[in-house]
């Protein structure tokens, strides 16, 4: 009953001097937005809920069952599946690389201004979506799995610079201060003092983001950027349910492999 | 000269004073410990000598050269003849040992060798070489965190062997040892500098230490030099007034009492018994 | 004075990294995983500098100098904006009427059939765990695919993004409510189902009090990336800033690309202060 008697206090009568004003407002204005957003859009939900689009519905959702487990798709779906995992490890690796390269300026290990500028690029490849940018790399590579892969790196590249530069000035500065007192060139200085010090963390962070990759890899098919996302984009617009199920099911499946791989990995490092 | 200093001093930034116009002049190959009660600036002594802060007062002198006066070059050129050996090493744990030692080159190696021996060390034998000479040499490709404190204090002394520099600071580099090994580790520092005519100043807690292995001792205390005299000369009232602050008790190996060369009466050895009740040592 | 000496090492062999050999394999084996990747992702850089390419490219970023602002398109953009915040706005809504009731049931602090434990019980739980099982179907599945499963359906327009994100974040939702309502002080509901309180009466007297804060934190956390994944589903078709930078960019018409691009970030901007303001508020 002890709890009972502690949440009475905050259940306490309220007096007309308790009355919240700001609380009722937000509400209101909450409630308002929300009402605006349904009128704005202007969904018919009477007619998505009636009883034709409701069988339409149904008969959309049957349509997947059984799914298609015919040799030659299962063997394409297969080879996107395969290119999906290539698309998401390569794109993570160069951005890996790349956001490794980026972090140092970013750290403020070149001065200043390197580090403004280094800061600038980074948030402006995070800031835009992976699928925008898999937008203007199929205008740059053209169709194919090759314009997701810069899409992931470019996207990645920014998220993993900026943690990888919060790493480097997070580290503890004395081991490679001591290199640079015993004459050590900045290059040698980092490698022996600070990397030995963030790479298990970059690491980790890697592997944290390939598994966030997978997903995107799978869905940037769809703007023609390769894998099963182009697949299941294909067999939807022909209207081939039971292709797309497959593909559907060989994209989860993927999901749930690459993200036991990687909480092994993990588990193994931080060991 | 390989050090000279006129009225050297240094103020933190919250203004505490933590040396004051200290005059010392070190000739080449020359080896002095700093002894002195903690808080003494011992320390900060190192540091500046080591080129590690920049005094705010007075001048510094090593090899015949102001480094703050030096281009950032010939200042890198210059550290690159220092080898600091620090209290707790400042090595990354994951690093391998042969690693940590090696680090101790980079100064004199090229950029590209350095980067290439983090994939296949440099100069395996090098390494083993200095760590043999402080027992460890078992350990050569163990990671550093794998290692006890008073391993990887070793580690930190084998890094500066392999350094080979002209002037060693060495900052306590055996409070984590035990007196056996804590000899023996000075011994090779002594060893070293003897072998190859470098110069030493090392800040020591036991004094047993200081005035066994080196020849002059300069007593530290409150950031002012209390006394710089050969170790034959250094007495009883001397040590115990210069750790006044902490109840004339003289720091040594272990509990043993310590033993002092030279008095008044007539130049014979004699041992003082200094109360370590208090644990230090 | 002196008793030390220089210890001459016994040089009987020439010292190997015992590592080395483990690392060269290392670096062998990821490069024959590479290799086949790298095949498999039909890695092929020169094909950036191909003139075609590369001129196609050029062309379109050329055209981001100067952003087009001709009243009629910041017309289009202006509703493609609002529309994109609506979509946002009534996904999110939607979703809390998919997440609330699921979590309320999935919630096992709210089982009175568990105090005792009392009659009932094995249905409860095979409810309870039914309601997990739905919550983790409906949020494995990423919106956008959702998106463009409802856009074959419903047509072009907002309402697949509406009902795509109801989908996902009521998944996403629903789960984070078990588990806050779940991790908050349990006992004032258990008392209060003990006294004979009903499932709802436990929930707004119980644990709300507690939780309420950590929930409206969240569900507002979620409007912000809602926000981002209602652009992103335009691309597939489901209306809003993304639909419009989708046409944009298939006619190549770079002016247009950039000032979507520049409302784009303004509004993840916006967003982020909105809910970072909202969420300060709470707390």
């Amino acid at each position: 009953m002890n709890a009972l008697n502690g949440q009475s206090e905050n259940c306490a009568p309220q007096g007309p001097g308790d009355f919240c004003l700001t609380c009722l407002l937000s509400s209101g204005a909450l409630l308002l937005a929300i009402g605006a957003s349904f009128a704005y859009l202007d969904i018919e939900f009477g007619a998505l809920f009636s009883h034709e689009s409701a069988a339409g519905m149904g008969d959309f959702v049957v349509s997947f069952f059984p799914p298609d487990i015919s040799p030659g798709l299962l063997y394409k779906t297969a080879y996107g599946a395969l290119q999906t995992f290539a698309v998401a490890a390569i794109g993570t690796l160069l951005a890996a690389l790349l956001g490794g390269l980026l972090a140092l300026p970013a750290a403020g290990r070149l001065g200043a201004a390197p580090r403004q500028l280094a800061r600038f690029a980074l948030n402006l490849l995070r800031s835009v979506p992976e699928l925008v940018w898999a937008t203007l790399m199929v205008l740059a590579a053209g169709l194919g799995p090759f314009a997701g892969t810069l899409a992931l790196a470019l996207h990645t590249t920014g998220v993993l610079g900026r943690l990888f530069a919060e790493a480097i000035e997070n580290a503890p500065p004395l081991a490679e201060t001591s290199l640079r007192e015993s004459g050590s060139g900045s290059a040698a200085a980092f490698f022996y003092g600070t990397l030995p010090l963030v790479w298990p963390q970059f690491i980790a962070y890697s592997l944290y983001r390939l598994e966030m990759n997978i997903r995107m890899a799978a869905v940037l098919g769809f703007v023609g950027a390769g894998g099963l996302g182009q697949m299941l984009y294909f067999h939807l617009s022909i209207f081939q349910q039971a292709q797309a199920a497959t593909v559907l099911a060989a994209m989860l499946v993927l999901v749930l492999i690459v993200d036991g791989l990687s909480h092994l990995l993990r588990g193994r490092l931080a060991g | 000269m390989a050090l000279v200093t006129h009225q050297l001093g240094l103020e933190h930034g919250n203004g505490l004073r933590a040396l004051h116009g200290l005059e010392l002049k070190l000739s080449i190959g020359e080896r002095v410990a700093v002894i002195g009660p903690s808080g003494a600036g011992k320390t900060s002594l190192i540091r500046l000598l080591g080129c590690a802060l920049r005094p705010t007062a007075g001048r510094l002198e090593l090899f015949g050269a102001n480094p703050w006066q030096l281009s950032a070059g010939d200042l890198r050129r210059l550290r690159t003849r220092i080898g600091t050996i620090h209290q707790a090493p400042p090595i990354p744990p994951r690093l391998r040992v042969i690693t940590a030692v090696l680090a101790g080159r980079l100064g004199r190696w090229p950029a590209w060798k350095g980067l290439l021996s983090l994939l296949y060390p440099a100069d395996i034998s090098g390494a083993q070489q200095a760590l043999a000479r402080l027992d460890l040499a078992d350990r050569l490709f163990d990671r550093c965190d794998r290692l006890s404190g008073g391993q990887l204090q070793r580690v930190g002394i084998a890094r500066v062997l392999y350094q080979q520099p002209e002037l060693i600071l060495a900052d306590e580099p055996v409070s984590a040892l035990d007196p056996t090994l804590a000899d023996a580790a000075v011994g090779q520092i002594v060893a070293e500098a003897e072998q190859r005519g470098a110069t030493v100043l090392a800040s020591l807690h036991a004094v047993d230490l200081a005035l066994k292995w080196f020849p002059r001792v300069i007593g530290l205390r409150g950031g002012e030099l209390a006394f710089d005299l050969p170790a034959a000369q250094v007495s009883r009232e001397m040590l115990s007034e210069l750790y006044a602050s902490e109840g004339s008790v003289v720091p040594t190996q272990g509990n043993h009492p310590i033993a002092l060369q030279a008095f008044g009466d007539g130049g014979e050895a004699r041992v003082l018994r200094i109360d370590n009740s208090r644990g230090l040592g | 004075m002196s008793g030390a000496q220089v210890v001459a090492l016994p040089m009987e062999t020439t010292l190997r990294d015992p590592d080395a050999r483990r690392r060269l394999g290392a670096v062998l084996f990821a490069l024959v995983v590479l290799w086949p990747l790298l095949q498999l992702a039909e890695f092929h850089p020169a094909v950036l500098f191909e003139a075609g390419n590369l001129n196609v490219m050029t062309g379109f970023l050329a055209g981001f100098l100067p952003p087009a602002r001709s009243p009629e398109f910041l017309g289009l953009l202006l509703k493609a904006t609002l529309e994109t915040l609506a979509i946002a706005t009534a996904g999110i809504t939607l979703a809390l009427l998919i997440a609330a009731p699921l979590a309320v049931i999935a919630t096992r602090a709210l089982s009175v059939a568990s105090i005792g434990p009392g009659p009932g019980r094995w249905r409860g739980h095979a409810l309870r765990t039914s309601c997990r099982a739905l919550l983790t179907v409906l949020r494995a599945i990423p919106e956008i695919v959702w998106a463009l499963m409802f856009v074959r359906v419903l047509g072009l327009g907002p309402a697949a993004g509406v009902l795509a994100l109801a989908i996902t974040y009521g998944g996403m939702l629903g789960k984070v409510y078990t588990e806050i309502l779940e991790s908050t002080d349990t006992r004032p509901a258990r008392a209060l189902l003990a006294g004979g309180s009903g499932r709802l009466g436990a929930l707004a007297y119980g644990l709300l009090p507690n939780a309420a804060q950590e929930l409206t934190s969240y569900t507002v956390y979620r409007w912000e990336c809602a926000v981002r994944a209602s652009v992103i589903m335009g691309f597939v078709g489901a209306g809003g800033l993304g639909q419009l930078m989708d046409q944009s960019m298939k006619m190549l018409n770079g002016g247009e690309a950039s000032s979507i691009l520049l409302v784009f970030l303004l509004l993840v901007l916006l967003a982020d202060a909105i809910s970072a303001g909202l969420r300060k508020a709470l707390a």
